[in-house]
């Protein structure tokens, strides 16, 4: 969510129950000010929260003028200190993937992880149980960067591409309609397109190619991982992703407002096609 | 158009020029009794330029208007518009004139002498529809110094009719019998046409170009830029350069979806109107006129509703909370339920999230000695189960009478069923409503069964918000949605119900635990809690108590053998006891008592099952300390000084480290006993087969030479 509008983001996503405390967001509100000046800024998105065992994670995220340029994450253990993670790699995501369970809270911990390499010396060659160190940060780094991956959202036209290839926010977005708000074809996912090229030319021939230059939600694999609701009687709707449980999207119909918070575990939930 | 773009520049000096000449020229031929047109003349010459002119650049024509800001036509155009009070002409006059060539209606609306003398001049233009002839023909009306003659001949007799005709809406109808279609249509063809400049023929075609409409849809290029430049000196955005694309999108957009009607209802927005009025309800006061005192000292007195505003306020600063106008609502609704309900008290459990729709959970305690209404579905089970072994009886009897054929008893005996708890004690203990959203009734739930909780720890499902979908899973799960929620409920309320340690205590001593360690299973609030200190609650777990029972694996809080027959179930016969005997003795399940502290509680896999920490590090003597299940996700509680709350909102699934795995099928059952007569035979070896068929032949030799000698003992007797 944008950290302008913080306050009335905060609103707005609460229907999942989590938010934060006057003081988280008093700090919040004035750090994340300090962030855009100092590391200049265009957009400073307040990401969400990963609940650790012994401490929570506050992210925030800073955008370019060009909104799908990679974007730079910052993490913060009480809302006023922010310091940078480094942006992700393959490698790390593979490395952590192995990593399960909460995280701990604290930046320094490492994870213990023993697996078998082949070692060779000479001309022996057998496996040897190593013991490989996986810093708490790397997985932070790269959870986050699955998860925007995978279920970071965005309406239909609140973005739109120019001729020079840069991507600005759309200052004239009015928000969608209702009957647009509660299809799933009019949310994207917020980042490079992946299934686009795959579409037949038929489809394609109905986009708008400075609009829909994006993945929809519509065609997610498990389908049906995502919950569309409709709160405060129609006037706000509530993307909820099954996935990553704790990823909130909300808008309001006709309205400029939109964002998305993650606020959980940082676990995916992996039993998704037995829940559904 | 290449040429255009210069030309803004310069155009407003011509115009003017040209303009003043050409005044100069009306002024000179014009006849002297005909002042007022003099003036009128102006505007509709500078009305005609504009026109001429128009294609060339809107900014062009913009400066024309630099002479018609006198007179009255102003008014009327910022009458038309929707600008207020534009004092820069270049916005404000512009547009509407233009759009009075293509858009007729809003403009004729006027009455006016001067508006129906351009109406009149608009009408020639509009005849044609805004072709080019039409305006060519009107240019060729202006330049024709003698032929104007004619013009204000008609014009002087348009003045003289209109002045004393009335104004209206209608009026434009009637200036166009003056001007018969034919009548205009001669007049080029009568004069001679002087050749236009080429500049103005370059106008003249360059707009022309611009007014074709498009192909796919009635809007011409030249509507759209109008429309657009309208927009945006209507809202002058910050840089508007940056924006023009996406205003280019939203005005395209806006003619083909106009605004609706005020006084016609959007049918996209009905359902909110529909919940706002529902929701309206909450906040109205029920009550008679009358009762209005009594109702007042009746509220202001104890009541069985939650302060729920109080919570949230504590669960905000904890960072748990829905928003303050959603838990405003919640209380209202748990008000409206305790006004509907005979509640004796009643507390905010919290809300379970759902695919399409949410539960918001009430746990109410009704009022002592309030029928509940059960209904008995918990009987059904066991009365299918005995039918069913009545059933094979009979049939195992018929069956004796052949002696044949029996058919097999099946072996397999439904598990017994373990009775549900009494209401008002163990999972029981409390009644939970629900609903879906304040303003919406409140639904009861059923008793949970044993069986339902044991089900319920083997699968993992979502909840769809609809209590009577059915759950779909394996292993199959007895009941709808609304039974699995009341499991869930049950078995979070066990969890994670927690509380400082000594606010409650038990009740008297009821002497030594009894046989069997059933344990006390009610407890009573101390009135001499005198509050743990914030940091000590954090810091140690044995400060926090559960206050709920635990479930046992039997799916109860209090055990219960199955095995002890009742009465009916002894007529079933011997046989089946001894069977009964033959299976593992039913071991009593024993759980950890009531108030037990949190310290106690297991581990899940090296990770504490709570976490502790102060709402506010920034100001730790005033903040509140929060307790979150790890086992849990979702499930808060809060303690303060004297008060402490719990709540849940979550998706309702415990939290596991490893994967969840369906429990397999079944193993395959045996279809009936082995028995000598149904036991299959294994089939001779071929060795086996040799030898027997060896031994026959020996002995079909033996017995074929027995014979040959007793032929032969029979020839030799007779040839004897």
């Amino acid at each position: 969510m944008d950290a302008e509008s913080l306050l009335l983001s905060l609103e707005l996503a609460s229907g999942s129950g989590q938010g934060l405390s006057p003081d988280r967001r008093a700090s919040l509100l004035t750090s994340l000010t300090l962030v855009k000046r100092d590391y200049r800024y265009d957009r400073v998105l307040f990401w969400g929260r990963i609940l650790g065992l012994v401490a929570d994670y506050y992210i925030a995220q800073g955008l370019s003028e060009d909104q799908l340029a990679p974007r730079k994450t910052l993490y913060s253990l009480n809302c006023m200190e922010w310091s940078l993670l480094p942006p992700a790699t393959e490698d790390m995501v593979v490395q952590t993937s192995v990593v399960k369970g909460r995280f701990m809270g604290d930046p320094s911990h490492e994870y213990e992880h023993t697996e078998l390499q082949k070692m060779s010396e000479g001309e022996k060659v057998f496996e040897e149980e190593v013991v490989v160190q996986i810093k708490e940060e790397t997985r932070l780094v790269s959870v986050i960067d699955q998860i925007d991956k995978a279920v970071a959202v965005i309406p239909r036209g609140a973005l739109f591409k120019t001729p020079f290839g840069p991507i600005h926010v759309n200052r004239t977005f009015e928000g969608l309609s209702l009957s647009e708000a509660k299809k799933l074809s009019s949310y994207f996912h917020f980042r490079e397109p992946v299934e686009l090229k795959n579409k037949t030319l038929l489809e394609k021939a109905d986009l708008d190619p400075s609009l829909d230059f994006m993945d929809s939600l519509e065609h997610d694999i498990p389908k049906g991982s995502w919950s569309i609701q409709m709160e405060r009687g129609n006037a706000l709707v509530v993307l909820r992703s099954l996935l990553w449980p704790g990823l909130t999207f909300f808008h309001a119909p006709r309205t400029k407002n939109c964002g998305y918070i993650y606020v959980g575990t940082g676990e995916k939930n992996i039993d998704l096609p037995f829940m559904l | 158009m290449g040429d255009t773009p210069p030309d803004p520049e310069p155009r407003p000096q011509q115009p003017s020029s040209r303009r003043s000449s050409q005044v100069s020229q009306r002024r000179s031929r014009e006849l002297s009794h005909l002042p007022p047109t003099i003036s009128e003349e102006v505007p509709r010459i500078a009305f005609d330029d504009r026109v001429l002119q128009s294609g060339q650049g809107i900014l062009a024509s913009q400066n024309n208007f630099q002479d018609w800001s006198s007179g009255p036509l102003l008014t009327q155009q910022e009458n038309l518009t929707m600008f207020q009070a534009e004092e820069d002409q270049l916005g404000g006059v512009e547009y509407p004139s233009l759009n009075m060539g293509f858009q007729p209606q809003p403009y004729l609306e006027e009455g006016g002498i001067q508006a129906a003398r351009n109406t009149s001049l608009m009408q020639q233009l509009q005849q044609g529809q805004g072709s080019l002839f039409q305006q060519l023909n009107s240019a060729y009306l202006e330049t024709q110094p003698n032929f104007l003659g004619q013009f204000s001949m008609y014009q002087g007799e348009d003045l003289q009719f209109n002045q004393g005709a009335p104004h209206g809406p209608y009026m434009r109808d009637d200036p166009a019998l003056q001007y018969s279609p034919s009548e205009l249509g001669f007049m080029p063809f009568n004069v001679e046409v002087p050749e236009p400049e080429p500049r103005e023929l370059a106008v003249q075609n360059a707009k022309a170009y611009l007014l074709q409409t498009s192909v796919s849809c009635s809007l011409s290029l030249y509507e759209h830029l109008v429309n657009l430049l309208t927009k945006i000196l209507n809202q002058r955005p910050e840089d508007p350069l940056s924006l023009l694309e996406s205003l280019n999108r939203t005005t395209q957009w806006e003619w083909f979806h106009p605004r609706l009607d005020t006084m016609r209802d959007d049918p996209e927005m009905e359902p909110t109107y529909e919940t706002a009025d529902r929701q309206k309800g909450l906040f109205l006061r029920s009550g008679a006129a009358g009762e209005g005192e009594q109702e007042m000292e009746e509220e202001v007195a104890e009541t069985a509703v939650p302060n729920v505003m109080e919570t949230a306020f504590y669960f905000e600063q904890a960072g748990v909370a829905l928003s303050s106008d959603e838990s405003f609502r919640i209380f209202m609704a748990l008000k409206q339920l305790v006004e509907q309900q005979p509640i004796h008290t009643c507390r905010f459990w919290g809300k379970v999230l759902g695919l399409s729709r949410s539960y918001l959970v009430a746990e109410v305690e009704f009022r002592e000695g309030e029928e509940e209404g059960e209904e008995e579905e918990v009987e059904e089970p066991m009365e299918g189960g005995e039918g069913l072994d009545a059933h094979a009886e009979e049939e195992g009897e018929e069956d004796e009478e052949k002696v044949t054929d029996v058919i097999p008893k099946p072996m397999w005996k439904p598990p017994p069923v373990i009775p549900k708890e009494e209401s008002r004690s163990g999972t029981n203990k409390y009644l939970y409503f629900v609903c879906n959203e304040p303003g919406r009734p409140w639904t009861r739930l059923p008793h949970v069964t044993p069986i339902q909780i044991v089900q319920a720890r083997k699968i993992k499902k979502f909840f769809t918000g609809y209590l009577d979908a059915p759950v779909i899973s394996f292993p199959p799960f007895p009941g709808n949605e609304a039974s699995y929620l009341r499991a869930q409920i049950a078995r979070i309320s066990a969890a994670t119900h927690i509380s400082p340690l000594g606010f409650y205590q038990f009740g008297e001593e009821e002497g030594d635990e009894e046989e069997g360690g059933a344990g006390r299973d009610s407890y009573e609030e101390n009135p001499d809690f005198e509050g743990i200190p914030v940091l000590e609650l954090v810091d140690s777990m044995a400060n926090w108590v559960h206050h709920t029972q635990h479930i046992l694996p039997q799916g109860r809080c209090t055990w219960v053998n199955p095995l002890q027959k009742t009465e009916e179930e002894e007529e079933l016969g011997e046989e089946e006891e001894k069977a009964d005997e033959g299976l593992e003795d039913m071991e009593q399940e024993v759980g950890p008592p009531l108030l037990t502290p949190l310290s106690e509680d297991a581990e899940i896999m090296h990770m504490s099952p709570w976490t502790a920490h102060l709402s506010c590090s920034l100001c730790p003597q005033y903040s509140v300390a929060v307790m979150r299940s790890n086992l849990w996700p979702g499930a808060y509680a809060y303690a303060s000084g004297k008060k402490f709350e719990n709540i849940y909102i979550g998706w309702g699934h415990k939290y596991s480290p490893e994967n969840f795995n369906p429990p397999l099928p079944a193993p395959i059952q045996h279809e009936y006993p082995s028995s000598p007569e149904v036991m299959e035979m294994t089939d001779p070896t071929v060795e086996e087969e040799q030898a027997l068929k060896a031994a026959q032949e020996q002995a079909l030799a033996a017995s074929e030479e027995e014979e040959e000698d007793e032929e032969e003992d029979e020839d030799e007797d007779l040839e004897d």
